[in-house]
C-alpha cells in the first residue's frame, strides 16, 4: 500500500468515525424499499412467501438468525446453545435458550419465555394451517421454567435443533396480541396479521395489503441508537425491471429485492451511477430434472408412475450424453453473468457439503457425448435422430415462462440436437408451474414431460431435509395428491438408506461427508443436471450505507444497522 | 332457370370489375395499403428462399450485434438473425391471421345470413351471437390450450397442433360482428323488390340467398374480412406476448416483440422490428379494406 493510499484510508475513517458515534435513532429521515411482489399480509406463519417473510422481518424477530455467511448468530437470544455450552443436552433430546435481558415490545410491555412458547403454539394449533409447520417438527412441549428462559424438548434425538424459532420463517410473537387467534381463526385476525406488535427496529403504522407498508422507527428497540431511519417507506408490485430501475437509474427507492434479469441489462441501468447491484450466493441451482418415468398420455392414470419406466432415459448412457453436451459456462454467462456460477453440483453450499468430485462436467464434450451415445447402440438415423430399437431420442423439455430460461432452452436445444437428440420446447406461466394444482396437468410436480427445469434451494444451512427429497417415497404420484419433492422419482434403496442416516449422526464433519455422498450418488447417477448455481440479486442506492446482502436469512435482517450516506 | 337469369348478372360484369378496380385506385391509401400487404406478403414467404440464415440457429459469437451487412436487421441475445426470425415469424402471424380469418368469417357470414334470412332461426342466433360475445377471450384461450394442446400435438405435431389450437381459438371469438352487420343487410335486403321478384317466379332459398342476398352483402363481408386479419394478428401476438401458444424456439411477431421489451433500452431496434410489422400489416389491411367497401358498394361507385 503507498504512502496515498495510507493517507486516503486514514482520512476516510476519520470521516465516518464522527458519523457512526454520533447517530441516533431516527436521524436519518425514511428509507424506501421496493418489492416487485407486494406483501399480503405481516405474519410469516400464515403465507410462504418469501416476500411477506421479509416484510415481517422488519417487525418481528426470531431467537437467532443467519448472517450472511449462514453462521447461526443470536438474536433476542443472549448465545446460540450447543452442546459445548451446555445449551443443548448430551442427548440431543432439548435446547435450551435464554432471552436477552431487559427486552421491550413495541407497545412497551416486556418479551418473555411464555411469548416465545405461544409462537410454538399458534403455529401448530389445531386447524391453524401454519405455513412454518415443518419448523416445529417433533417437539413434544416447550417450557418456560422462568421469564427469560425457554427448553425446548424434541421426541426424537435432533442431530439439529437449530429450526424451532430460528430465522426469518420462525419469529417470536406477543402473545398478548395473538391469544385470541389461535386455529381456525387465525386468518380473521385482521388487525393482528396487519400490524403485529414486535420486537424489531419498526413498527407497522399503515398496512395497505399488496400495495405500500409505511413503518417507523421502534421508540422500545433494545439499541437506543438504532434504527438509523425514522421512516420505512416499503412498496410492493411493479415488475423486476421496473424495480431495478427505480433504484439504479432514478433513485426514487433505496433498496431493490430479486432481480431476475439478464446480466447486461442490469449492467447498463448500473452505469447510470446512482446503485449498486449486490449479489450473494445460497443453495440456489438452476437444474435439469430428469423423467424415469414414461408419460405417454396412453397410459391414463399411470401415465408418470414409476409403474412405467421412461423408454430411454432410464439408459444412463443417454443421461450422461445430455449432461456432456451442455456448456454450463457459456449458459451461466449469458443468463447471470455474476450472479451466477456454473455448477456441477445440486447441494453447492454451504462450502462444508459441497462436492468436487463431479466437476469434469463443467467442460462440454460433444464428441465424448457422440461417443458414448454411439457405444450404447444407439445410432442416427436418415433424419440426424438417434433411435435404438424403434425408440427414438425425442424430449419434451418443459420451464415456466422466463426470459432467461426460454435463452438456456433454445442453448440447450441446439447442442442436443448436435448429439442427435431432438428436442420440443415447452414454456408453461410460472404461478401454473409451480402452482401445484393437482387438476393442471402443467405442474412441476406432474412433470408430464422428459426434463424439466426450474430453480429450488433450502432454508437455513442444514441440507438433511433437502437431500432427503430424493428418496422413493418422497415422489410425486397420484395417492400423494401429486405433492412431494422427487421430481424426476428417483428410487435407489441404497441413497434412502444413506439419507435416513443423516438425522441420527450428529457431527458436522460427518453430517457434511454424508450429504456430500448423497450429492456424488445424485450426480453419477444422472439424475438431475444442475446448470448454474444461482446468486440473489439485490440492488441498492449509492446513498444508502449498511446493506449485507445474506441469503441465509430475511435480506432485511440488518435494517437495524443501515444508515444514510451523504 | 339459371339461364333467365344470367344475362342480369353477368353482363355487366367485365366492366364491373373494371369499375370496381377503378374506384379501389382511386383511394390512395387502399392502394398504398394493398401494394405494402402485398409486399410484406412477398417478403415474408419468398424471402426466407434468398435469405437462407436459419432462424433458429444459435451462432453465441454474434450475439447482441447492431444491425450491418451480415445481419441487416441486427441479432438476438443469443445470436439468431433477426431477419431471418422476421421473415419465419411473418410467416406464421399471416398465416394465423388469414386463416383465422377465413373462418371467422366463413362462420359469420353463414350465421348472419341464416339468422336474417329465416326469421325462426334469428333469435336463436342472435342470443348465441350475444352469448359468445360475452365470452371473454384469453381466459377461454387458456382453458382451450390447457385441454386441447396435448392431443391435437400428438396428432398432428406441436407446431401444428398449436397453429390448429390458436387459429380456431381465434376463429370462433371473433365470428360475431360479421354475424351482425350481415344479419341487418339481409334482413333490408329481403323486402327489397328484386328478391321479392325473384321470389315470386319461384326461386329457391338457397337461389335467393346465393344469387341475390350474398353479393349484395359481399362489400361489408369484404370489410370485417380485412379487419379480421388485423385482430386476428393482433390476438397471436398477444398470445405469444403472453408466452401461450408456439413453443418458445419459435418465432412469430408476437413472441419476438415480448422477447426484445427487456432489451427495450440497450437494443431498440429490437422491438422497433417486430412492432413495425405488426402495426403496417394491420394499417395496410385496414386501408386495404377502406378501400374495397368503398369499391364494392354500387351506391358509393361512380361518385
Amino acid at each position: 500500500m503507498n504512502p496515498k493510499k495510507i493517507f486516503a484510508a486514514c482520512a476516510l475513517s476519520l470521516a465516518i468515525a464522527p458519523a457512526s458515534a454520533m447517530a441516533e435513532r431516527g436521524s436519518d429521515g425514511q428509507v424506501n424499499i421496493i418489492y416487485w411482489q407486494a406483501p399480503s399480509i405481516m405474519n410469516p406463519y400464515l403465507s410462504g412467501g418469501t416476500k411477506e417473510l421479509e416484510a415481517a422481518s422488519l417487525v418481528i424477530e426470531p431467537l437467532a438468525r443467519y448472517d450472511q455467511d449462514g453462521n447461526l448468530t443470536p438474536w433476542l437470544a443472549e448465545s446460540v446453545p450447543t452442546v459445548a455450552n451446555g445449551g443443548v443436552s448430551e442427548d440431543l433430546m432439548s435446547i435450551t435458550w435464554k432471552l436477552k435481558s431487559g427486552l421491550l415490545w413495541s407497545d412497551g410491555s416486556p418479551v418473555t419465555s411464555t411469548d416465545v412458547k405461544f409462537s410454538w403454539e399458534y403455529c401448530t394449533a389445531e386447524g391453524g394451517g401454519c405455513s412454518q409447520a415443518e419448523k416445529y417438527l417433533d417437539i413434544t412441549d416447550v417450557e418456560t421454567p422462568d421469564e427469560t428462559t425457554v427448553v425446548v424438548r424434541f421426541a426424537i434425538p435432533k442431530p439439529f435443533p437449530y429450526n424451532p424459532f430460528v430465522g426469518a420463517q420462525a419469529p417470536i410473537i406477543q402473545k398478548a396480541q395473538f391469544e385470541n387467534c389461535m386455529g381456525a381463526k387465525a386468518p380473521e385476525c385482521t388487525d393482528q396479521n396487519f400490524y403485529p406488535i414486535g420486537t424489531g427496529p419498526f413498527a407497522v403504522t399503515e398496512f395497505r395489503p399488496n400495495d405500500v407498508i409505511t413503518l417507523e422507527a421502534n421508540d422500545n428497540y433494545r439499541d437506543p441508537s438504532k434504527p438509523a431511519f425514522a421512516k420505512v417507506l416499503f412498496k410492493g408490485g411493479g415488475d423486476a425491471n421496473a424495480a431495478a430501475r427505480s433504484v439504479l437509474e432514478t433513485g426514487e427507492f433505496d433498496y431493490a429485492w430479486n432481480l431476475q434479469l439478464a446480466p447486461d441489462v442490469l449492467a447498463s441501468m448500473e452505469a447510470a451511477g446512482k446503485g449498486k447491484v449486490i449479489s450473494a450466493f445460497g443453495t440456489s441451482v438452476e437444474r435439469i430434472m430428469i423423467n424415469f418415468t414414461d408419460i405417454d398420455p396412453a397410459l391414463g392414470d399411470e401415465r408418470g408412475t414409476i409403474a412405467h419406466p421412461h423408454p430411454f432415459l432410464t439408459d444412463i448412457n443417454v443421461r450422461k450424453a445430455l449432461s456432456m453436451a451442455i456448456d454450463r459456462v457459456l449458459l451461466t454467462e449469458i443468463g447471470y453473468g455474476p450472479a451466477g456460477i456454473p455448477t456441477c453440483n445440486v447441494l453447492p453450499a454451504p462450502a462444508i457439503y459441497a462436492s468436487t468430485a463431479n466437476d469434469a462436467c463443467l467442460t462440454q464434450d460433444i464428441a465424448g457425448a457422440n461417443e458414448i451415445l454411439e457405444n450404447a447402440g444407439w445410432v442416427k438415423g436418415a433424419d440426424g435422430v438417434r433411435a435404438k430399437d424403434g425408440v427414438r431420442l425425442s424430449i419434451l423439455y418443459q420451464t415456466s415462462t422466463n426470459a432467461v430460461r426460454q435463452d438456456y432452452q433454445a442453448l440447450i436445444k441446439q447442442w442436443w440436437s448436435e448429439i442427435g437428440v431432438e428436442t420440443e420446447l415447452r414454456n408453461i406461466n410460472a404461478s401454473v408451474f409451480f402452482g401445484s394444482d393437482p387438476g393442471s396437468p402443467d405442474t412441476f410436480q406432474k412433470f408430464f414431460a422428459d426434463v424439466e427445469m426450474y430453480t429450488n434451494n433450502f432454508d437455513g444451512t442444514d441440507p438433511e431435509s433437502y437431500m432427503a427429497n430424493w428418496q422413493c417415497d418422497q415422489r410425486p404420484r397420484p395417492e400423494t395428491q401429486w405433492q412431494g419433492n422427487n421430481m424426476p422419482r428417483y428410487c435407489n434403496d441404497e441413497y434412502d438408506k444413506l439419507s435416513m442416516s443423516m438425522a441420527s449422526v450428529g457431527g458436522l464433519e460427518e453430517r457434511a461427508a454424508i450429504a456430500r455422498q448423497l450429492n456424488d450418488m445424485l450426480m453419477q447417477d444422472y439424475a438431475m443436471l444442475p446448470l448454474t448455481h444461482r446468486g440473489r440479486v439485490a440492488a441498492h442506492s449509492n446513498r444508502l450505507g449498511g446493506v449485507v446482502m445474506n441469503t441465509w436469512d430475511s435480506e432485511l435482517w440488518n435494517v437495524a444497522d443501515w444508515t444514510r450516506i451523504e | 332457370m339459371n339461364e333467365t337469369r344470367a344475362p342480369q348478372a353477368s353482363s355487366p360484369s367485365r366492366s364491373q370489375w373494371a369499375e370496381i378496380w377503378h374506384q379501389f385506385k382511386m383511394h390512395r391509401g387502399a392502394l398504398l395499403g394493398a401494394i405494402i400487404f402485398v409486399l410484406i406478403i412477398g417478403t415474408v414467404f419468398i424471402g426466407p428462399l434468398l435469405w437462407t440464415i436459419d432462424a433458429t440457429y444459435i451462432d453465441i459469437r454474434a450475439r447482441n450485434q447492431s444491425p450491418g451487412w451480415t445481419h441487416p436487421f441486427g441479432t438476438d441475445q443469443l445470436g439468431r438473425d433477426t431477419l431471418a426470425r422476421m421473415m419465419v415469424g411473418g410467416q406464421t402471424s399471416i398465416a394465423v391471421g388469414l386463416t383465422a380469418m377465413l373462418l371467422a368469417l366463413s362462420l359469420g357470414s353463414v350465421i348472419g345470413v341464416l339468422a336474417g334470412f329465416f326469421r325462426r332461426l334469428d333469435g336463436p342466433l342472435m342470443r348465441l351471437t350475444d352469448l359468445f360475445l360475452s365470452l371473454p377471450l384469453l381466459p377461454l384461450l387458456l382453458v382451450m390450450v390447457l385441454l386441447f394442446r396435448e392431443s391435437l400435438s400428438s396428432i398432428f405435431g406441436p407446431e401444428s397442433g398449436i397453429f390448429i389450437l390458436i387459429v380456431v381459438a381465434i376463429g370462433i371469438t371473433s365470428w360475431m360482428p360479421t354475424a351482425r352487420i350481415v344479419r341487418g343487410d339481409v334482413l333490408a335486403l329481403k323486402e327489397r323488390e328484386f328478391v321479392l321478384a325473384a321470389r315470386s317466379i319461384g326461386t329457391t332459398n338457397l337461389g335467393l340467398i346465393s344469387r341475390h342476398i350474398l353479393p349484395n352483402v359481399l362489400s361489408p363481408i369484404m370489410v370485417s374480412a380485412t379487419l379480421g386479419i388485423a385482430n386476428a394478428i393482433i390476438t397471436e401476438s398477444a398470445l405469444s406476448f403472453l408466452g401461450l401458444g408456439f413453443p418458445p424456439d419459435f418465432p412469430t411477431w408476437g413472441r419476438l416483440l415480448i422477447d426484445a421489451t427487456v432489451y427495450l433500452q440497450d437494443y431498440p431496434e429490437r422491438v422497433f422490428w417486430p412492432g413495425l410489422a405488426i402495426s403496417l400489416t394491420v394499417l395496410s389491411v385496414n386501408y386495404l379494406g377502406d378501400g374495397l367497401r368503398d369499391a364494392l358498394d354500387p351506391r358509393i361507385r361512380g361518385r
